[in-house]
């Protein structure tokens, strides 16, 4: 091993139970995140080969894909939906772990309330049966979104047998221009890199305008790490991360605080560490982002164009970009800023945090929603939720015709009754615009919090650097 | 886990890159709560859209294919295992491909579905194939690590050791995991939990 070792490469160093030989690694897992569509099956595993959830104090659920986000006494009408989520509360009251139900003031979407409980922690392995466990790394874990095989392996071992990733750096020098995000940024790599860019591959973040992102930002970032194809994203902790982390619910407490602190300032890649892979992104080149295509990668500055299919290299690229056409109802050539949206969707695990509903208010103050969208935004948990409404976001966004609703998942995946009819076109601050993702023939263009509110009030996507605020 | 040794059958080719795990399964039929019952949903909306085309699987000279063809980067996006649950309910054993999302070629190895990863035009000739040939089959044995039709082609394939081991034998890694209680156990007398992170019981 080289005595110079990257962040991931320590977090991994720490985690390793055993090397078995001819057998990956197996690494033991400090937080174990469960929900409600990924672990009915893993528990049943655990029931018929009569095993028991190893650590259940490292382990915490929450229902967050299927929970209506309508007012929470209502019922939930979906009885299969309903079945899962019950299924949950059994499985958790019979193994003993704990859960953040429907009803908690702690309920929100699963990498939504890790952070914001202070769960999520520096230096911890922690994993999840959903891609997007890639969002926890912002604070400099190792954060591995598993299938549910896994989520059982898991459950019973409180170990994951686990290939070492290759490394990849993405360093984006500079700063950020006014207007664009840390979501802009995300989209901005995965245009560049492709869906595919990290397959195998851990994504460590640096440089200058990852430094100044706020927590919320570097979770948007590394949320997105999986639509590059990474295993992971991460992020090495600073000051920013320990004043996030410190004081929260289960934060390490003030007469431990800085013991643990000053371990987690090791959380850093050494100096000319080794990675497999090095990415330069220049953050002055990056515009506020519009997807047009079917996946995460076909990215345009908003001021840019639906692309012509002769600027595509192969023949395959052109008909698969054909196909991406035909199903979004676009055609080559046509400006962004001319693409009318029927629905606006403010929400989910990449946006759905108080400074994106922040940036999405300051957008929306004293404005109305365009008379053709329909706009709703979702906050990520009952605690967002709460905190947007003490400062008065709630109004604002009614004020201007925004749905205001309870928190979950929601249309990010349409599991739920929020969903897209077909051929609704959709500005979502998601993190996935795969065909049918949000309803059946729904047509999703991801963007910024920012931007998403402007095309709700705009009724057509819009550059946000030419917005006027009240 | 069902082994896998030598599958014979059927090549249905999807000629597709960036198949993500929605289109696979959608969202709609997660709700289940079972591992089983999901092959008649797999590519549902893909089967059941208005479009002229007709879709690989509602082919009657695809019916009964145990091998699907696919392109680059098959199975990204969610980490949802019921993708596999379903391609592997429908009657698939391998999946063949120039290459597989992290997640979803973990999530095969643990359904006794084989993703076998060979080189783009490769790909390219069996999908060839497999349209202008009837009943076109393939044989993949992970013996012997070989792809071969009955017209000549043949073709190695690489899979690491590990996961070969397991689909061979129809291992459960669950229970090799547990041979390692005493370093398990170990770890986390070095690691307690600290005070601080210990969740409720209940919820609150």
């Amino acid at each position: 091993m080289s005595e110079k070792r990257t962040l991931f490469e320590k977090v991994w160093d720490e985690h390793v139970v055993s090397v078995p030989p001819g057998r990956p690694p197996l690494l033991y897992i400090d937080l174990h995140l469960v929900h409600e569509v990924t672990s009915p099956q893993a528990f049943d595993g655990l029931r018929a080969a009569g095993r028991r959830v190893r650590q259940p104090q490292r382990t915490v659920a929450t229902v967050d894909h299927n929970v209506p986000t309508t007012p929470r006494g209502m019922p939930i009408t979906d009885p299969i939906a309903a079945r899962q989520i019950e299924a949950l509360q059994n499985n958790c009251r019979e193994f003993g772990v704990p859960l953040f139900d429907i009803d908690s003031p702690n309920q929100g979407i699963v990498h939504v309330i890790g952070p914001e409980l202070g769960l999520t922690q520096p230096g911890m392995a922690i994993v999840c049966g959903d891609s997007h466990t890639s969002t926890h790394g912002a604070f400099g874990a190792l954060a591995i979104g598993i299938g549910t095989s896994e989520v059982e392996h898991v459950l019973a071992t409180q170990c994951l047998p686990q290939r070492k990733p290759k490394t990849m750096m993405i360093e984006v020098r500079g700063t950020l221009p006014e207007g664009v995000t840390a979501k802009d940024l995300a989209l901005g790599i995965i245009g560049q890199i492709g869906t595919d860019g990290a397959t195998g591959h851990l994504i460590e973040y640096a440089g200058e305008a990852v430094r100044s992102l706020s927590m919320e930002g570097r979770m948007t970032l590394c949320n997105m790490s999986i639509e590059a194809g990474a295993r992971a994203g991460m992020v090495a902790p600073d000051e920013i991360t320990f004043n996030y982390v410190k004081g929260r619910r289960f934060a390490p407490p003030g007469d431990e605080w800085e013991k643990v602190v000053n371990r987690w300032r090791n959380l850093r890649s050494d100096p000319e560490a080794h990675y497999d892979k090095l990415i330069e992104i220049d953050a002055a080149k990056l515009a506020p982002f519009v997807t047009w295509g079917t996946n995460p990668g076909m990215v345009v500055p908003v001021s840019g164009r639906v692309p012509e299919l002769s600027t595509l290299q192969t023949e395959a690229d052109r008909s698969s970009a054909q196909r991406m056409l035909e199903y979004m109802g676009l055609k080559p050539g046509t400006r962004i800023e001319d693409i009318a949206v029927d629905r606006v969707f403010i929400g989910s695990c990449t946006n759905s945090r108080l400074e994106d509903l922040r940036a999405a208010a300051r957008v929306a103050r004293g404005h109305r929603v365009n008379p053709k969208v329909r706009a709703m935004v979702v906050p990520g948990s009952q605690a967002v939720k709460q905190a947007a409404e003490q400062e008065g976001l709630d109004r604002i966004f009614q004020e201007a015709g925004f749905e205001w609703r309870e928190s979950g998942c929601s249309m990010c995946l349409g599991m739920n009754p929020d969903i897209l009819q077909p051929g609704e076109r959709c500005a979502s601050t998601s993190n996935r615009n795969f065909e049918g993702r949000q309803g059946r023939g729904g047509r999703t263009h991801l963007v910024s919090p920012m931007m998403a509110a402007a095309a709700a009030i705009a009724g057509h996507f819009t550059d946000i650097r030419n917005w006027r605020f009240n | 886990m069902q082994p896998f040794r030598v599958h014979q059958g059927l090549v249905a080719p999807l000629d597709r890159a960036n198949v993500d795990t929605d289109q696979i399964i959608p969202k709609q039929f997660l709700k289940r709560i079972e591992r089983t019952g999901f092959g008649e949903f797999l590519f549902y909306d893909w089967r059941h859209s208005s479009g002229d085309e007709q879709f690989v699987l509602d082919d009657p000279r695809y019916r009964g294919a145990g091998i699907l063809l696919a392109g680059k980067n098959f199975g990204c996006g969610s980490s949802r295992e019921h993708a596999v649950w379903a391609l592997a309910d429908f009657g698939f054993r391998a999946v063949v491909a120039p290459s597989f999302a992290d997640i979803f070629a973990n999530n095969c190895s643990k359904n006794g579905v084989l993703a076998v990863v060979l080189p783009e035009r490769e790909v390219a000739e069996l999908v060839r194939r497999a349209r202008e040939v009837a009943q076109y089959q393939l044989k993949i044995d992970l013996e012997q690590l070989r792809v071969t039709d009955e017209r000549g082609f043949s073709t190695s394939f690489t899979i690491d050791d590990f996961t070969r081991h397991c689909l061979l034998e129809g291992l459960d890694d669950i229970g090799l995991t547990m041979q390692h209680e005493s370093e398990i156990a170990a770890y986390e007398a070095r690691h307690p939990l600290p005070s601080s992170t210990k969740h409720p019981s209940c919820s609150t």
